[in-house]
């Protein structure tokens, strides 16, 4: 019995912090976003969804997250197969990827708005090459999508890495045999990539989707240093409503739509990159 | 046609030479058994064939083309794995089609290649299963199938048969040898087993320590070892050896015993003979049995002569008991002679 007791023992300590630090606040905001002076209440969801803002956010965060991840997604891919592919300076390579995982996203944020803004880089060599006459103002409210593209280049910059680690480490745990018996039935380099290392990674996918789209839909930091509030964005409303407009029940009720986003999307992985029974390597 | 020719193929892992200058052909249609020790380069060759390691040196012809620098799915070959690699994401049914669906079949024809062949190696019922839900044996005849279903002019075999049983292997071993003859594919096929080996080949090559010690049919290979290595590995129990002296042109002084030899330049030769061809016959050998064996038809008796080991296969009727001195007289015919510097056949 303290035998099979044990593991469960040795998990106490990690389960009693989760339930303290996680689950409490978590209820904490739940009844938050449901509460109001006279008790029981819809209303900070109804004064959430009936802004003006909010259906402009909601798809914002949506559509940065479709076209972040992907992009994400099929970069890592391409890079870690590369990476994989090497047999020296490997580590090196790895290591330069993973520079911009060091930065805050603030810190990313600042830099590529450095780089946008109308006494920035870009402007620099623009009036420098003659290209235009006098700097331009790329990120104000005339000019939405360049916000946009400037946080989708930001945030591929920044978060890409973690992508590629994981579907590099992942890809080294493919066992050789498999692309070699591949390659004797008759399937050319794309397709071992579709044949054996997609289905192979589904493992290593799957995590790496998850933790990259709930990330995303979290976007807070970069887009503000890029666009202020000209671009809003679910995490930054909670901001503003919890800081700004001092109404923590409505910042409680987007909190937990980011949530119940990020669980759906959490299970649309699951289910989509399952691995069938029996098939596991 | 799908003549093999391999010219001088070596290979080298660094410092360490796995094969040395291999020349071997194997004709259109030939069953062709590499045997030896595990660790002798078997492996080696077959991937070598295959594509999947690049040979230091030398050339590999499949069909009349160079195809030592050409990928594996170019040179028309399939292959079973030693470690099987049969795709754990993938069902039995699409592990074996897998080949098929890379040159586009239909699938019509997919269904009936695919379980034509599964009948044919008794997976019929798994088909719908995956390979972390199959049996070591089971996954290996997936492998075979898997090879055999591309109807390939070149097919690779390595030790395809090991994990089965005794009596599923002997059944498999039958099939597959009327399969591959039937659809007039060269075979090379790597197995440890000598039975296997014995009763499958064309021709056998014997590797030893990275080098094909001799390539000849099975009689041959066994009637006239071209080297003591291959005397001493194939057959069972091997062959036994006794140092030879020469004590005239063409005579030779065997443990006491004067017989004719070849008329060579060496002053030592050693004498071999296998075990089912003595008789008990006086002015023979003089030995002692030391362990009696009966093997039911035979009786394998282990011997002293002049103070080494000697295994004689005797009819059974003859009652030996250990302590016994015997006269163990060698059919003259099927002595062998053996040079000890060179280890060749003299
Ligand atoms: N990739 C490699 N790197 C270094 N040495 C290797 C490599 N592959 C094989 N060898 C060595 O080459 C030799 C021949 O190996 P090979 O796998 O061809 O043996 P084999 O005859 O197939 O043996 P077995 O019957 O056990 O399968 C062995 O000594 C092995 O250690
Ligand atoms: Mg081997």
């Amino acid at each position: 019995m303290p035998q099979r007791a044990l593991p469960y023992l040795l998990l106490l300590p990690a389960t009693l912090f989760l339930l303290v630090f996680f689950l409490y606040p978590f209820l904490q905001i739940a009844i938050l976003a449901f509460s109001s002076p006279e008790g029981f209440t819809l209303k900070p969801f109804q004064t959430m969804t009936t802004h003006w803002k909010f259906g402009t956010t909601l798809w914002n965060t949506i559509l940065l997250t479709a076209i972040i991840v992907p992009i994400q997604l099929v970069m890592a891919l391409a890079m870690a197969t590369i990476v994989t592919k090497l047999k020296t300076g490997r580590n090196a390579i790895l290591y330069i990827f993973t520079i911009p995982l060091g930065l805050s996203d603030l810190a990313a944020g600042i830099i590529w708005l450095a780089i946008f803004e109308q006494s920035g880089f870009l402007n620099s060599v623009l009036v420098g090459l003659g290209i235009v006459e006098r700097p331009v103002l790329f990120l104000g409210y005339q000019n939405l999508w360049v916000i946009f593209v400037a946080v989708i280049l930001a945030e591929v910059w920044r978060a890409t890495a973690i992508v590629m680690v994981i579907l590099v480490s992942g890809m080294g745990l493919i066992p050789k045999e498999y692309y070699e018996a591949a390659e004797v039935f008759g399937a050319g380099p794309w397709k071992r990539f579709l044949k054996v290392t997609l289905p192979m990674l589904r493992p290593s996918l799957q995590t790496a989707l998850i933790l990259r789209t709930i990330a995303a839909f979290e976007v807070f930091a970069v887009v503000v240093a890029l666009g202020g509030t000209t671009l809003p964005v679910l995490m930054g409303e909670t901001f503003n409503w919890q800081f700004a407009l001092n109404d923590r029940n409505v910042a409680a009720a987007y909190a937990l739509v980011i949530l119940a986003i990020s669980i759906a999307s959490t299970l649309f992985f699951l289910r989509v990159l399952r691995t069938p029974k029996g098939a596991t390597i | 046609m799908a003549e093999i020719v391999i010219k001088d193929v070596a290979k080298s892992f660094g410092a360490f030479t796995a094969l040395h200058s291999i020349d071997l052909t194997i004709a259109d249609q030939e069953f062709m058994v590499l045997l030896g020790a595990s660790g002798c380069g078997k492996t080696t060759l077959l991937r070598i064939i295959a594509g999947l390691e690049t040979p230091s040196q030398g050339e590999v012809w499949i069909g009349g083309h160079r195809v030592d620098r050409l990928p594996p799915r170019e040179r028309g070959i399939a292959m079973v794995f030693q470690n099987y690699a049969v795709f754990p994401h993938l069902t039995v049914f699409e592990n074996i089609a897998f080949g098929l669906r890379m040159k586009k079949v239909p699938q019509p024809e997919i269904d009936r290649r695919v379980s034509r062949t599964a009948e044919l190696m008794h997976i019929e019922q798994l088909l719908k299963r995956y390979s972390g839900q199959l049996s070591g044996g089971q996954r290996q005849r997936v492998a075979v199938a898997r090879a055999l279903t591309m109807e390939p002019d070149v097919i690779l075999m390595d030790e395809p048969l090991s994990n089965l049983d005794a009596l599923l292997r002997l059944e498999m071993r039958a099939e597959l040898k009327g399969v591959l003859a039937a659809s007039k594919t060269t075979t090379i096929y790597v197995t440890h087993d000598q039975v296997e080996a014995m009763s499958l080949a064309d021709r056998i090559s014997v590797m030893n320590g990275g080098r094909i010690v001799q390539a000849a049919t099975p009689v041959e290979v066994y009637r006239n070892p071209a080297a003591r290595f291959v005397g001493s590995f194939i057959g069972n129990p091997p062959m036994n050896f006794i140092p030879a002296m020469k004590v005239g042109e063409g005579k030779w002084q065997v443990a006491g015993l004067t017989l004719d030899g070849p008329k060579a330049d060496q002053d030592r030769l050693e004498f071999a003979i296998r075990p089912e061809d003595v008789t008990v016959t006086p002015g023979g050998l003089k030995a002692t049995a030391r362990v009696v064996e009966p093997l039911g038809a035979h009786t394998l008796v282990t011997c002293d002569v002049n103070g080494a080991p000697f295994r004689a296969v005797l009819e059974s009727d003859l009652r030996v008991a250990p302590g016994d001195d015997l006269s163990l007289a060698p059919k003259s015919d099927r002595v062998r002679w053996f040079d000890p510097e060179t280890t060749m056949a003299v």
